[in-house]
């Protein structure tokens, strides 16, 4: 049965009708043109569509919509702040960690809500946070070297 | 932001100009977009049509596809100078993640003198790129570089005559930089854009046009980012699976319980009386359209369909089907220490299991119909060969169609075929709205095609001191790509034998040379082994081709070969190879551990050398992204199946290359500015799985035939 759902997604509020058991990744998608994180599997197995849920990475083709009312969705659109790229986007570009293309937007996530929680990871601690996200392209040691310098290039504040 | 508007102005052809390359006169243009049309579409300005050389008019690599349409293949690309100075290039390549649309780009920035960032690439669109076979074979950077270089090249020079007679100076005065032509006796300039404007141009471009030599190279040569990288770290880029049309319905496809199976009933009853629901159904072809993809899928779960199963062959029984009798292991042996034997033989069957390409982005399409023409979006490394399966199924003229690819979430040889396409076109004909069609990952797994399984018989003689005099090579169905040994033995036989294969088959990254570089590299490794030879030394002694010796002592120096140190579990093994021009040889080396026989590759080294390197950063990116795919083929994965079904079709149950797979991987780039460049996004993948396998045998002590090496482990 369609139910009425107040989204928080990046900073805003977004009325959404839908049946609760609809996967977030089909409404952000779908019904709020956010693009920005894929389907690759459906089955929660390839982190394509890893989205933030109160900062947590979380995959969205298998979270219902019901589940995550009043909660704080952030998606890759919402990374970005007044035009300059989030640092871990940064550190994506410069250490060209990605091919295709199609899973960065959740790598990228993984490694915000992983240096959210880890803020100076060891290479164990990425390759650990970062296993459930598939590159199928390979550019698996580019991707921790991202999330490295990413790391290191977070402002002293920010360092505990 | 690389892709142009699809409407442009229309023009006044008399302000462009048509070159053609190789000398061909001018009119030479595709007769599916006459020269008119053409000028039409890309606007006025300097235009220059690049000829196709004949070669490239054959297609390379397996699997099912068929030949291209009866487009005429002459003009492979073409450039244009518009009066803002805008230069913009259309090709039919696609990018897929190879970073085509950068290398390309650095190519016409190099010889035209303008940044790179200021050459936009049109790729893969039927309505606005030239005819293209496709993109596959690592063809695009021996074929389509320097095609581009030439069409760049001549324009540059194009425009010094035209500075030099606005100018009434000496030609040889003039030098173009930057997007401009410069007089520095007078310090005049004067910008592309500028020159172009309003001019009536014909001319023809020399079959020599000079390119700029390697060691002048100042765009190419040169690590350049992705080009449009930004748009894939913000989410911006949009894939087919993104594409959204006003009106647009959501498709899924009814699938029938088993390959080969013939629907005997369905009862759509049900789905029929959900609101905004259609079922399209054309005989077999069973279909929903539904306002949103949840409806759909609800629509589809609502159709009650009986199918009539045909009993087929199944995977514990694959080798037997490719040639019979096959079993994988050592098969012979006869010692050099054998009275009656001259030198050591070894003959030993190897197997290749069927593996999914499994790219991220699965098949999908986007499909409009407008007065009769139909425009797809989907992602497909033939857009030109799915513009001809589109015409044909749905009985439409090849012109009514346009297919356009979006940067595409990778393809590895996955995505040469249109069947999403058709899906999609044919719903949204029937719906009579545009329609968009993502298969799920399990129709990914089953409806596609696979890289073929395959069975190899090696049979081969060293001599006593390693000289290898005698080399039988019988592959079964896998393919014949990469199938002669590259070492110097001068009695060789290699063929290559069709069979009857229970599974769709197709291309993949590297085709068959995974498979034979394979059987081959391993079972070099077991003769070395019998003649008590390091794998290094026996290989060198073998190997005449200085390219490939190069690479392989490249490999061997940096990873320290002679100082590998033994430990237990810890094992060291190497392989080369060359396929489509490059070169590559790796070394490895990996731990099992002797409890839970758990396989680790623990550290990777590997040198390639593709001619001159047209960008270090992205041919470093390919070669590690190739050995890392290949640690899956190698170690882990296989598709399974059993009466027409895929048993694992999911990826928790099919097993790709994740982070804790991956090792340090250290890669030497051989860059040989001598040499043409050639494409680099297949080769490296060939010596992984062999390299692995050596590594094991000299972990383990046993030598393994089959791929994948080890599923479940190495259990003693």
């Amino acid at each position: 049965m369609l139910a009425r759902h107040e989204l928080h997604v990046n900073g805003s509020v977004h009325p959404v009708e839908a049946a609760p058991e609809r996967s977030l990744l089909s409404v952000l998608r779908d019904d709020l043109d956010l693009t920005g994180a894929h389907y690759g599997c459906g089955e929660g197995q390839c982190g394509a569509c890893t989205v933030l849920i109160d900062g947590q990475p979380t995959r969205s083709c298998i979270t219902p919509i019901g589940s995550v009312a009043k909660k704080q969705v952030l998606t890759i659109e919402g990374l970005e702040h007044g035009g300059s790229l989030h640092p871990v986007q940064q550190a994506f570009l410069d250490a060209d960690a990605l091919q295709c293309g199609y899973c960065t937007s959740g790598m990228i996530l993984s490694a915000v809500g992983l240096l959210r929680k880890t803020p100076h990871p060891t290479d164990q601690d990425i390759i650990r946070g970062m296993n459930g996200n598939v590159c199928r392209c390979g550019t698996y040691r580019r991707i921790v070297h991202a999330v490295r310098a990413a790391a290191e290039a977070q402002p002293k504040e920010a360092k505990r | 932001m690389s892709r142009r508007p699809l409407l442009l102005p229309e023009p006044e052809p008399q302000e462009a100009v048509a070159l053609s390359a190789a000398g061909r006169p001018s009119p030479n243009a595709p007769s599916l977009l006459s020269r008119r049309e053409l000028l039409r579409t890309v606007g006025a300005g300097l235009l220059l049509l690049v000829a196709l050389p004949d070669a490239e008019a054959q297609e390379s690599g397996g699997g099912s596809r068929r030949q291209g349409p009866s487009t005429p293949q002459t003009i492979g690309a073409w450039l244009h100078i518009a009066a803002n100075g805008e230069v913009t290039v259309y090709s039919g390549k696609v990018e897929v993640g190879q970073n085509a649309r950068t290398s390309l780009a650095q190519a016409v920035a190099e010889e035209l003198r303008v940044p790179f960032g200021s050459v936009q690439m049109v790729l893969g669109d039927t309505d606005l790129t030239p005819y293209d076979m496709g993109t596959f074979g690592s063809r695009t950077t021996p074929t389509m570089i320097p095609q581009l270089r030439k069409a760049a090249a001549a324009a540059r020079e194009t425009l010094l005559d035209l500075a030099a007679a606005q100018w009434q100076v000496d030609r040889s005065a003039l030098t173009a930089r930057g997007g401009k032509i410069h007089h520095v006796a007078t310090n005049r300039t004067v910008t592309y854009g500028e020159l172009v404007k309003g001019q009536k141009l014909t001319q023809t471009i020399p079959a020599d046009i000079a390119l700029t030599p390697t060691a002048e190279w100042k765009v190419m040569g040169v690590s350049t980012p992705k080009a449009d990288g930004r748009a894939f770290v913000t989410g911006r880029h949009q894939y087919t699976t993104d594409v959204k049309r006003a009106g647009m319905l959501y498709g899924k496809i009814l699938r029938p319980a088993a390959f080969h199976a013939t629907l005997n009933s369905l009862d759509a009853q049900a789905a029929k009386a959900m609101p905004g629901v259609t079922v399209v159904q054309e005989g077999d072809f069973v279909g929903i359209t539904a306002p949103s993809m949840h409806e759909a899928v609800a629509a589809l779960e609502a159709l009650k369909a009986d199918w009539q199963t045909v009993a087929q062959p199944s995977g514990q029984t694959l080798y037997e089907q490719l040639r019979p009798g096959a079993k994988a292991g050592k098969t012979g042996e006869a010692k050099a220490s054998d009275p009656a034997a001259t030198g050591s033989t070894i003959a030993a069957t190897y197997t290749v299991a069927y593996i999914a390409h499994t790219p991220l982005e699965p098949r999908a399409a986007v499909a409009e119909w407008k007065d009769d023409r139909l425009t797809v979006w989907t992602g497909t490394q033939r857009p030109f060969g799915v513009r001809s399966d589109l015409a044909t199924a749905l009985k439409v003229p090849e012109s009514s169609v346009r297919v356009i690819v979006p940067d595409t979430g990778s393809g590895y040889g996955g995505k040469h075929t249109g069947e999403v396409a058709i899906e999609a076109a044919r719903l949204a004909r029937a719906a009579g709205k545009p329609v968009k069609l993502v298969w799920t990952r399990e129709e990914e797994f089953t409806w596609a095609y696979f890289r073929p399984a395959g069975v190899i018989d090696v049979k081969a003689t060293a001599q006593a001191d390693g000289t290898l005099t005698h080399w039988e090579f019988d592959n079964y169905n896998s393919g014949p790509s990469g199938i002669r040994a590259p070492y110097a033995v001068p009695d060789q036989r290699a063929d290559f034998h069709r069979t009857q294969a229970p599974l769709r088959e197709g291309s993949y990254r590297g085709l068959a040379a995974t498979a034979n570089h394979f059987a081959r590299e391993s079972h070099i490794d077991d003769l070395a082994h019998a003649v008590k030879l390091d794998p290094l030394a026996f290989r060198l002694k073998n190997l005449e081709d200085p390219r490939l010796r190069a690479v392989l002592e490249a490999a061997a120096t940096h990873f320290g070969w002679d100082k590998r140190r033994a430990a237990p579990g810890r094992g060291y093994g190497l392989a080369c190879g060359t396929e489509k021009g490059s070169y590559v040889a790796g070394c490895v080396e990996v731990m099992v551990e002797r409890v839970t026989g758990k396989v680790q590759v623990t550290r990777i080294v590997a040198a390639f050398e593709c001619g001159a390197i047209v960008n270090p950063l992205h041919l470093q990116n390919q070669v590690e992204g190739s050995l890392v795919m290949g640690m899956g083929g190698a170690l882990f994965e296989a598709i399974q199946f059993e009466q027409g079904k895929i048993l694992n079709p999911h990826l928790a149950a099919y097993r790709v290359p994740r982070f804790a797979d991956v090792p340090p991987i250290e890669i030497v780039l051989v860059d040989r500015k001598d040499l043409p460049s050639q494409g680099a996004g297949e080769t490296p993948i060939v010596v992984i799985a062999p390299a692995i396998r050596n590594a094991l045998f000299n972990a383990t002590g046993q030598p393994l035939y089959t791929l994948p090496l080890a599923p479940n482990g190495l259990k003693a």
